[in-house]
């Protein structure tokens, strides 16, 4: 009997061989906080340690709030920045143009590497699968106290195979084939579970496109999500990796499957996630002249480069009918789409351009929502009240949808726009 | 132990953003002062008027979305004795057990008992009287216990480095 990339990564990390629904204790490679930093040290304090079991483990990317947007958000950043000085920690990103959401400048910067085991006190931290990773979220005592005893408690999750193959259709996205799939399995359907993505068509995606599926892997309750590492994954990580203790896993052949799915991305038609949850899934047609009063292009999900480019190929000699926020997911992305012209396209056609960070995504800062206001956003959540008030609504969507929708000032089917 | 308790009840999928807000996760660093905003964006009635022994009864997946530990934090804080769910999201559910909160899964009580209506739980008989009947409860994993035992995750670790 094979085994799977949970059992497999778990397994070496665990120095013996586990099976799934054991209990272990591992020593992660990698710990990631944000903004959190702060209370998080605060708790590490109680705990009586003085000194982090390996400072050189610890990866701080202050982006939750940045600028800070008020005094409290500051002094959490001071606390973390100060934090990591006492600690003698050197991988601390602070709010500079090395910085950028967390969950694209953590890969960016080399720390995302194949068969490694990473924590963060993050949900989406299961975005770093893409890249081959065992990576998860969890809370900030969790944190506090693998900061202290430099290990971590997992039972070995049961995992649910996801295969797709094709090619998605002119006018379709990743985005829309993880919305459909978030529909499917439902925010609870693979609870407790590890998620790979197999096939031909997820080995013919692009790295920018994997981080889309991964990130959004929590939405169905998982634990991590992954896709295997390729060649695309090992030109990648070349000249950044952080560490040389890495490897490349994968699930045997053979692997034993709690559930399995099956896609062909040449059937997957633009969709939506619906207010107020994840996976209130619709088909663009459903909901094509939705009326919106904002449109959100960026986040650790689709604030990319390739997301940003394909927002300006929609955008190209339009005007947006309402407020267009754009925050690319990093500064090095930033750079990358201000000299190719991608910036001063969206600028044109009358978006705003926001500084690298999580922005509104959360309901911290730069394009918060009115009550009635409805907003289509490339982000990973819709909840009530996620993006400021709890009488607003969030469509999730792809970057394609959101630049299609922003232009006509209500959802449209960005396959129209492709037709003409 | 065991604790009696008036029932709040919601259905699946409460996820962590209804239940603490994300615009107060940088705002609000005070353990009781989060208290005050729990399930803020879900239920103004349980806002205004939950009481410290009250208890949770609600459906699958509670607890989804974000890692925030806030969500158990205002909770237990708030004087919440438990909360019974048919499932749990698994972030939330680590997170409940390291605050200190005693959680429990039932796909049964909710049938029994509505908004309002007593609760009992007995944790060391592993059963929940609702409705004028008794349901077991699983006990914790091995592990689990011994950090509920402890009463959360840091006395845990303060216990296990000799630094209690």
């Amino acid at each position: 009997m094979g085994k799977t990339f949970a059992e497999k990564a778990l397994g070496r990390a665990a120095g013996h061989p586990v099976n799934a629904n054991e209990v272990i204790t591992v020593e992660p490679d990698f710990c990631m906080s944000h903004d959190n930093t702060g209370p998080i040290s605060r708790t590490f304090k109680k705990i009586g340690v003085k000194k982090v079991w390996k400072p050189e483990r610890l990866v701080v990317i202050l982006d939750h709030g940045v600028p800070a947007p008020s005094s409290d958000h500051a002094v959490n950043h001071k606390e973390a920045r100060e934090f990591m000085r006492e600690q003698g920690a050197p991988h601390f990103y602070d709010v500079s143009s090395a910085g950028g959401v967390c969950h694209q400048k953590f890969p960016e910067e080399g720390y995302a590497l194949p068969g490694q085991i990473v924590i963060g006190s993050d949900s989406h931290t299961c975005t770093y699968g893409a890249f081959g990773t065992f990576a998860t979220g969890i809370g900030r005592t969790e944190m506090a106290a693998a900061w202290a005893t430099g290990n971590i408690w997992f039972k070995v999750p049961e995992s649910m195979k996801i295969t797709a193959s094709g090619k998605l259709k002119p006018g379709v996205s990743a985005k829309d084939f993880i919305l459909k799939v978030m529909g499917d399995v439902k925010s609870d359907g693979a609870d407790y579970m590890s998620v790979e993505f197999h096939g031909d068509g997820i080995s013919n995606m692009s790295i920018s496109e994997r981080m889309t599926l991964c990130n959004l892997g929590i939405e169905m309750g998982a634990k991590n999500a992954v896709c295997e590492p390729d060649q695309k994954v090992l030109d990648f990580i070349k000249g950044r990796e952080k560490s040389s203790d890495w490897e490349i896993l994968w699930a045997d052949h053979d692997a034993v499957y709690a559930k399995e799915l099956k896609y062909d991305l040449g059937d997957i038609k633009p969709g939506v996630a619906k207010p107020h949850t994840v996976d209130n899934y619709a088909e663009i047609t459903d909901v094509r002249g939705t009326k919106i009063n904002q449109a959100f292009l960026g986040t650790c999900t689709n604030g990319r480069a390739e997301d940003l480019r394909a927002a300006a190929g929609v955008l190209k000699g339009k005007r947006v009918a309402v407020r267009t926020i754009v925050i690319p997911a990093s500064w090095n992305i930033y750079r990358e789409v201000m000299r190719d012209g991608t910036l001063d396209t969206l600028l044109d056609a009358g978006c705003i351009i926001c500084n690298s960070g999580c922005g509104p995504c959360l309901g911290a800062h730069m394009g918060t929502l009115a009550p009635g206001e409805v907003c289509i956003s490339t982000a990973n959540r819709n909840f009530k009240g996620r993006m400021g008030d709890k009488e607003s609504f969030i469509y999730l969507a792809s970057p394609l949808t959101v630049a299609c929708s922003a232009v006509a000032g209500e959802i449209t089917d960005p396959r129209e726009v492709f037709a003409r | 132990m065991k604790i009696k308790g008036r029932v709040w009840k919601y259905g699946d999928d409460v996820n962590t953003d209804v239940i603490f807000a994300g615009k107060y996760t940088y705002t609000i660093k005070d353990r009781a002062e989060m208290a005050k905003y729990a399930l803020e964006d879900l239920d103004s009635d349980f806002n205004k008027n939950a009481s410290a022994g009250d208890i949770i009864v609600a459906g699958k997946n509670w607890g989804c979305g974000s890692s925030r530990e806030q969500a158990a934090i205002c909770l237990k804080e708030r004087g919440i004795g438990a909360i019974i769910a048919k499932s749990f999201a698994r972030i939330h559910y680590r997170n409940c057990l390291n605050e200190g909160l005693p959680i429990i899964i039932s796909s049964e009580i909710q049938g029994l008992v509505e908004k309002g209506g007593d609760v009992e739980i007995d944790f060391d008989a592993g059963e929940i009287t609702a409705g004028g009947k008794k349901i077991k409860f699983p006990p914790y994993p091995e592990f689990v216990q011994g950090l509920v035992n402890d009463g959360g995750l840091i006395p845990h670790v303060k216990k296990s480095l000799g630094l209690a």
